[in-house]
């Protein structure tokens, strides 16, 4: 065996030991310092995701093998790693006045956030089963706790048991499938299950179908979402907000990464399995937020529909990049949507404390007339209607799925697009056409800054789409 | 073309309003009194400038003018403006009624002034976008977002039932439209290309044809509407504001129509044979069974949306026929029922102002205290009647020429509509208008005002000139229509000998 500890290696995962050593640093700072040290350590915190994301930015094109190949670091893996540390940064953000408002300021929580931030990071490049099985247990631990930070609240402490409960089984699932996969192939690397899957055997499939479940539970979509609707619930709403963007950008990285670059030889095998899911995630996120009347059960159906609508890109992605570059697309103004969605519901909040009925939104067009134009391009934009972003990523989706000759799905899912439409309206029906409800207490600045960059990025995106969709196709192309 | 982009100018002039408007700040009224203002001259401006393109304008070319092409998205789709004759009139209607508009709102919109002038400047930018872009992506994007501002503006503004108005119209256009996207992304995947221009000349595979043809179809059949879609129509156009309503008969409505000749005609030359008898009966439904309708109604504008129904079916009928009369005039009749449709509905709002009911039955004898409207209104019921002398005479004759030369039967069958349009017209007008004051709550009712009278007088002059003298919306258009067709049989031509050829052998 070669030394297993060589200098490249580690100069490829520079940003993970940044977030990994810079998490044991702020916790010792914790440790020492006490909760009145959170401020610090959350701004800290953002630093270091800033500077893992400069890094990522800064490293040339091209890919780089790690720990003899089962870490890579590719345009791919650049592209949904910046994504990733972009959404945790700005829910640490997010979160600062909601840690301060607990009974006691927990400075574990931006640590925990950077621990899962580098699980993420682990996952995103993952190139072999093992590496997939570590990054996600990184990332699911440290959410574990994260959702259960607000201890003392009932709910929220059940939506962190629930969540560990349903990922225990996910991840058991998980490893089995990789366990599976292994003794039929002989091996835990992408490259070499592609090798030596050429053709399918039944317990090949077998263990795909074990993985894939694992897969589907941190996407969370039909039928792995059931955690969603309590969770997002449960948690504090700043949580909520991390749940609903950077894990989801992880998650969705490794689905299609070791999708594509693992099981190409097997494709009709998993493709029906991603179409199935898509449509149902679709329809269920479509048809199950219709009754919903808190905001939060209801992003967590539009998150499903929205991951139902990414997976279609993946459906597509089986012989060309363009699928794949559609996902991308989708991810990064689905991350977009959801943090500018959540800095608004963050910012629900009357003098007697935070609120998140959808009623409560009402007449906000005439209290609070910028905070409900930006929240409303937003629900136009998860709805899908040009000119905004959210148009744009479904028309890649779409664009690709045609191309693959995908047309069913890709009818359903214009179709199931018009239903999902309807509660987008009743939000904004609800905002500019009701009588105003009591006026919400003045939006933070950081709140007010995240919903105007976000939206100002969701409504402009149609004059200078050129960066971030070359910047995805390039990303595509290395998986290939 | 090097020189200044005036398309784009006219395009997104109102959107530099709209964010004119937005960053004004101070005490209430005064916001009001000057987000009105500015919405106005904005929309005069915009007028000027697009009256420029009319001057510029070479009516013996066929080919597309003002062109502007720039990389957009992704390689293939381009930023790509242009208009030809058949665009162009419409751009022209949007500009001209844009301001006729603000003016109808001047004192009837109270309430979130600021946000209404935004929302109207806004939808002015979609539309004329809609009718000058030569990219489908961008035509989607610009019809699309045009239900935005649609939606708040019926949903914000409107009458009592306006939320489930604006949901209804929002919800089923999109539902449409969202089948068109896809047709879209199909021509796309097989061309390579979402321009227009090139896509005109592509020539799809039959079978493409066909679904494509029938996914527009969905689109532009809601939009225009057409019998059985059109039920959104009398919905909308009751809750929303008056100058809703206009934009709502004069402009959206036309994007249909424009679509079938933009899009349906050229690029699908066999499937619109095809399918050319489905059109035809759904018209002839739409134009008798509307109008049976229309007899019956309670509410005027309900009325006036029926008839709207009706006067659309015409122009589905002459564009479907695919002759240089039935094409002209389903043309020239989208023009005249976008003056004489929006003259209406202006007209409903001057009595529903004072008196805040639209149904008929509270009305009666306004001939006595209000003579000006009774003569404005008047010439407005006879245009839509399609009295010879009124622009809405020309319209519904060159259609009925057209589409006989073609099929007798769905000619014979459409001019009944023409006979049932005169009587519910003229039984609204009387009902309205004549007879005598006898309610006490009209006694004092007031004649038109000078805003009012500014408002109505160029339309009243619109509908008389263009009945008298039609040719210079003819005119514009007669290259590209001539084009249109030549092109469209030259198609049917190739693809019958290559059917021809392989039966032969």
């Amino acid at each position: 065996m070669t030394e297993v500890l060589d200098l490249p290696s580690l100069q490829t995962i520079l940003p993970e030991l940044i977030l990994a050593l810079g998490a044991m640093a702020l916790l010792m700072i914790g440790a020492v310092r006490g909760d009145s040290a959170t401020p610090v350590i959350s701004g800290l915190a953002i630093v270091l995701l800033v500077a893992a994301g400069v890094i990522l930015a800064m490293h040339p094109s091209g890919k780089v093998l790690a720990f003899h190949g089962s870490f890579v670091l590719d345009d791919y893996a650049r592209f949904l790693k910046i994504l990733a540390l972009i959404g945790s940064a700005v829910t640490i953000l997010m979160s600062i006045e909601f840690l301060g408002a607990l009974a006691r300021q927990r400075f574990e929580f931006p640590v925990l956030v950077l621990l899962s931030t580098a699980g993420m990071l682990v996952l995103v490049s993952a190139a072999d089963l093992i590496a997939v099985y570590l990054g996600m247990e990184l990332m699911s631990l440290a959410l574990y706790v994260i959702a259960a930070i607000d201890r003392d609240n009932a709910r929220s402490s059940e939506a962190g048991l629930k969540y560990f409960v349903l990922g225990a089984l996910s991840s058991g699932m998980l490893l089995y499938g990789c366990s599976l996969i292994y003794g039929f192939t002989g091996t835990v690397s992408f490259a070499g299950i592609a090798a030596a899957a050429k053709t399918g055997s039944l317990g090949l499939t077998f263990g795909l179908v074990f993985l894939f479940v694992g897969f589907c539970f941190k996407v969370s979509v039909v039928p792995f979402h059931m955690w969603t609707p309590d969770v997002y619930e449960g948690a504090p709403t700043p949580v909520t907000a991390f749940f609903a963007a950077a894990p989801k950008v992880a998650g969705i990285a490794v689905f299609v990464r070791a999708s594509v670059t693992a099981f190409p030889g097997i494709v009709t095998q998993w493709q029906q399995i991603i179409i199935i899911v898509s449509i149902l995630s679709m329809a269920l996120g479509s048809f199950g937020a219709i009754g919903q009347t808190n905001i939060k059960r209801l992003m967590a159906y539009s998150s499903i529909g929205h991951m139902g609508y990414a997976l279609i890109g993946l459906a597509a992605g089986v012989a060309s990049p363009d699928g794949v570059k559609s996902v991308l697309v989708y991810m990064a103004i689905y991350v977009a949507m959801t943090l500018g969605t959540f800095a608004g519901i963050i910012a629900m909040r009357r003098p007697e404390g935070p609120v998140e009925k959808i009623a409560d939104l009402a007449g906000l067009a005439r209290t609070k007339p910028m905070m409900a134009l930006f929240l409303a391009v937003m629900m136009f934009s998860l709805a899908g209607i040009p000119p905004l972003a959210g148009f744009f990523a479904k028309l890649y989706v779409f664009f690709a799925a045609v191309k693959a000759g995908l047309y069913t799905l890709a009818v359903l899912g214009v179709v199931i697009s018009v239903i999902g439409a309807y509660y987008y309206l009743s939000i904004v029906r609800t905002m500019y056409m009701d009588e105003p409800a009591p006026e919400f207490v003045p939006m933070r600045p950081e709140l007010g800054l995240v919903l105007a960059v976000t939206g100002l990025l969701v409504l402009l995106f149609c004059v200078y789409p050129g960066p971030l969709v070359d910047a995805a196709g390039a990303a595509a192309q290395s998986l290939f | 073309m090097a020189s200044w982009p005036i398309l784009s100018t006219v395009t997104f002039l109102p959107l530099v309003g709209a964010l004119w408007i937005m960053v004004m700040q101070g005490d209430d009224e005064a916001v009001k009194r000057h987000a009105r203002w500015a919405a106005l001259w904005t929309t005069l401006i915009t007028l000027a400038v697009s009256l420029y393109l009319v001057w510029r304008f070479d009516p013996a070319s066929a080919e597309f003018q003002f062109v502007e092409k720039k990389p957009w998205l992704a390689g293939t789709i381009m930023y790509h403006m242009g208009v030809d004759g058949i665009s162009l009139p419409f751009v022209i209607l949007t500009t001209a009624l844009l301001p006729i508009c603000i003016l109808a709102s001047w004192s009837a919109i109270q309430s979130r002034v600021k946000e209404y002038m935004i929302a109207f400047l806004v939808l002015e930018t979609l539309m004329v976008g809609t009718f000058s872009s030569l990219d489908l992506v961008l035509f989607y994007l610009f019809f699309e977002g045009g239900l935005i501002p649609m939606f708040l503006i019926i949903g914000v503004w409107g009458g009592p039932r306006r939320v489930y108005a604006s949901f209804k119209f929002f919800l089923y256009t999109l539902l449409g439209s969202v089948l068109m996207l896809i047709a879209i992304v199909a021509m796309y995947n097989e061309a390579g290309t979402t321009d227009i221009v090139t896509l005109m000349r592509h020539g799809f595979p039959p079978e493409l044809q066909k679904w494509a043809w029938l996914a527009f179809f969905a689109s532009f059949a809601v939009k225009m509407p057409m019998w059985p879609v059109h039920t959104w129509l009398p919905d909308a156009h009751v809750e929303a504001p008056t100058a809703g309503s206009v934009i709502l008969a004069a402009i959206l409505l036309k994007m249909g129509g424009y679509g079938f000749l933009r899009f349906s005609l050229p690029m699908f030359p066999l499937a619109s044979v095809d399918f050319a008898p489905l059109v035809f009966a759904l018209s002839v439904v739409a134009i008798i069974y509307t109008a049976l309708v229309a007899l019956v109604q309670e509410d005027m504008k309900k009325l006036i949306a029926y008839s709207s129904v009706a006067h659309m079916g015409f122009v589905t009928m002459g564009i479907f026929a695919v002759t240089v009369q039935g094409v002209a005039g389903g043309i020239f009749q989208m023009i005249s029922h976008g003056i004489v449709s929006g003259a209406l509905f202006l007209s409903v709002g001057v009595v529903y102002d004072r008196m805040h009911t639209r149904e008929i039955a509270a009305y009666g004898g306004l001939v006595n205290r209000m003579p000006l409207y009774a003569f404005a209104f008047m010439i407005f019921t006879l245009a839509n009647v399609g009295l010879p002398g009124t622009s809405g005479f020309v319209g519904e004759f060159l259609t009925l020429i057209g589409t006989f030369r073609v099929n007798n039967w769905v000619a014979t069958f459409a001019t009944f509509g023409v006979i049932l349009s005169a009587a519910y017209a003229l039984w609204l007008y009387r009902k309205i208008i004549f007879g005598r004051l006898e309610k006490p709550s009209l006694a004092a009712i007031r004649d038109l005002g000078a805003r009012e009278i500014a408002i109505l007088t160029p339309l009243v002059i619109l509908t008389i000139f263009f009945g008298v003298y039609p040719r210079p919306i003819l005119d514009v258009s007669m290259a590209s229509v001539t084009a249109l067709i030549d092109n469209y049989h030259h198609a049917l031509g190739a693809a019958g000998s290559a059917k021809a050829a392989l039966l032969g052998f």
